[in-house]
């Protein structure tokens, strides 16, 4: 199918959410290397509100994603510019935040990756439990971040497995390995895992393309739970899928967002034709 | 069916048929020198083999005497040189597969590894002779431990980087975006998952060594008592086994027979066992 590149030149079209925005990504451009993946992507991400990013393969949404938490500063030669908000702090190195904060001795999370990612949980396309127990998978990230008893962290692990929809299938089988659990499990056991480090924001992407549908339904009704505690940003090539679960909906195509607006009416009333074209199946 | 498909045909078949009888020629003759080996190994060897072997040290030729001193040295040398080697090898193989990616260091060390990998024994025994007994004016089983250990870390280094390639990217990505470092990820997860694989790469270095007789002549050299002194002369099973089988008498080479036998047992265990770990590596 073809489609008429010139309307990604034109500004995208941001339906502005009228809830607090707990990220807010403006001008952010994206380098591998020497190409451009990014270009110029402003981004608002509601608190307590799931975002879905979709678009065709390639059109770097998961890019995106990856800059939320900057995951990709693993990967000598990748770079990100711009600004990337989150609770008015930039989290880009080179940024500098945009208001002064009033406790000006603490660093800026930009410089902070730890912090950063304590903030912003992310969960993989494939299940990625570590080689360990269901518990310790989750005292894991736990004690990077806060010193805990034994107590405690059983209140922890246990809170999280249940908010993840997990515990009543794992309570048995807490010290048994992680990776004895089936794909489905192992998501949730990462969502589990992702949450009990209380993040502000937790980052999907792809989380239910290699799970059953029956995984995948259960994975999305712990998502739209857990849209009361954290905001959600989910990345997904299930159009349906981000119909059902999510609130808002940022269109990507050729590096560039293209349009924003409420899920509602995004998947019946888009308002540029790229969109229309997309959700209606005539390409991608 | 015409008769030039049908001589095709046939010509194809017994085409096949010489390949067959070839390759399965080429096998039977590779297993059956392998089997004539050990045939040998075990007539000769078991009619050696008694409890003496284990209990009292090599005798005087013509006295009643076994292998004790030289199988206790072989042990201790051996386990010295798998413990140096297997710290060496596998910090040296994790930064080949974690940090030096990409790098000219990293191109340097993995052509040297390569090169130690394939290095004549004798001439790594040579050079702890020269840096190791020389300057300190006498054989010692520590420098024979050294000696072994230097053939022993290419093996772990080489291992230990393959393993650790093996390991999903998702994995460290999934530790770091939890906010742990890079360091930390490769202790606390990439390693642990890389157990199975980090065992067989010490164990093939063990098999590597544990016949080894040139290193240890320059080394370790060898004494017929038993001693625990790590910087005198220590007996080994290879160095014994040169020394009996060499000689007239026949109860020495008797002994030769089953010192032989217990090196090729110990190496064929070792290396069962490293496939069975492999194994469950892999339905992991």
């Amino acid at each position: 199918m073809t489609f008429d590149i010139s309307s990604a030149d034109q500004p995208a079209r941001i339906v502005e959410p009228p809830q607090e925005r707990v990220i807010d990504v403006r001008g952010l451009d994206f380098f591998y290397g020497k190409n451009q993946a990014l270009f110029g992507v402003d981004l608002p991400v509601a608190r307590n509100r799931i975002t879905a990013l979709i678009g065709p393969s390639g059109c770097g949404k998961s890019t995106l994603l990856r800059c939320l938490n900057r995951i990709y500063d693993l990967y000598p030669g990748q770079r990100a510019e711009g600004h990337i908000l989150l609770d008015e702090e930039d989290v880009l190195p080179s940024g500098r935040r945009a208001q002064p904060r009033a406790n000006g001795a603490q660093s800026g999370i930009g410089s902070d990756v730890t912090r950063l990612r304590a903030k912003v949980g992310m969960v993989f396309q494939r299940p990625t439990p570590f080689p360990m127990s269901i518990y310790e998978n989750i005292a894991f990230g736990v004690r990077l971040h806060q010193r805990v008893s034994k107590a405690e962290m059983d209140l922890i692990v246990e809170s999280a497995l249940t908010r993840a929809a997990l515990w009543d299938e794992v309570k048995d089988k807490l010290h048994q390995s992680g990776l004895g659990l089936s794909g489905g499990q192992q998501q949730r056991l990462c969502v589990a895992r992702g949450i009990a480090v209380e993040p502000e924001v937790l980052l999907l992407d792809e989380p239910a393309s290699a799970l059953d549908p029956l995984s995948t339904a259960k994975l999305e009704a712990t998502l739209v739970e857990l849209k009361e505690s954290f905001s959600i940003v989910i990345v997904t090539h299930n159009l349906q899928q981000a119909a059902r679960i999510s609130d808002y909906t940022a269109f990507m195509l050729l590096g560039r967002l293209i349009e924003f607006r409420p899920s509602a009416d995004a998947f019946i009333a888009p308002e540029t034709e790229a969109m229309r074209d997309y959700v209606t199946g005539r390409f991608g | 069916m015409n008769g030039l498909s049908f001589d095709r045909h046939t010509r194809r078949k017994l085409a096949n048929h010489v390949f067959v009888a070839l390759t399965t020629g080429a096998t039977l003759f590779a297993i059956g020198a392998l089997f004539l080996i050990l045939y040998s190994l075990v007539v000769n060897g078991l009619g050696g083999l008694n409890l003496h072997v284990f209990t009292l040290d090599q005798p005087p030729p013509g006295e009643l005497g076994g292998l004790r001193n030289a199988v206790l040295g072989s042990v201790i040398i051996c386990v010295l040189a798998m413990i140096l080697a297997v710290i060496v090898g596998i910090l040296a193989g994790t930064w080949l597969a974690e940090y030096g990616d990409g790098s000219k260091l990293a191109v340097v060390v993995r052509f040297l590894n390569d090169v130690l990998l394939s290095a004549p024994s004798i001439l790594v025994g040579l050079f702890v002779y020269e840096v190791m007994v020389r300057p300190f004016q006498g054989f010692s089983a520590l420098s024979g431990a050294v000696a072994l250990a230097f053939l022993a870390t290419p093996v772990v280094t080489r291992t230990t980087e393959d393993i650790l390639r093996l390991q999903a990217n998702a994995l460290r990505e999934a530790g770091m975006a939890l906010g742990a470092s890079k360091g930390h990820v490769i202790r606390a997860v990439i390693w642990r998952a890389s157990r199975p694989g980090l065992m067989t790469g010490a164990l093939l270095g063990f098999a590597r060594i544990s016949g080894e007789t040139a290193p240890l002549l320059f080394t370790s050299l060898g004494n017929p008592f038993l001693s625990f002194d790590l910087t005198q002369p220590m007996a080994t099973l290879p160095t014994t086994i040169f020394q009996f089988a060499l000689s007239a008498y026949d109860d020495w080479r008797s002994l030769a027979w089953a010192g032989a036998l217990l090196i090729a047992g110990a190496v064929l265990s070792v290396n069962i066992l490293g496939r069975v770990l492999t194994r469950g590596s892999i339905q992991k």
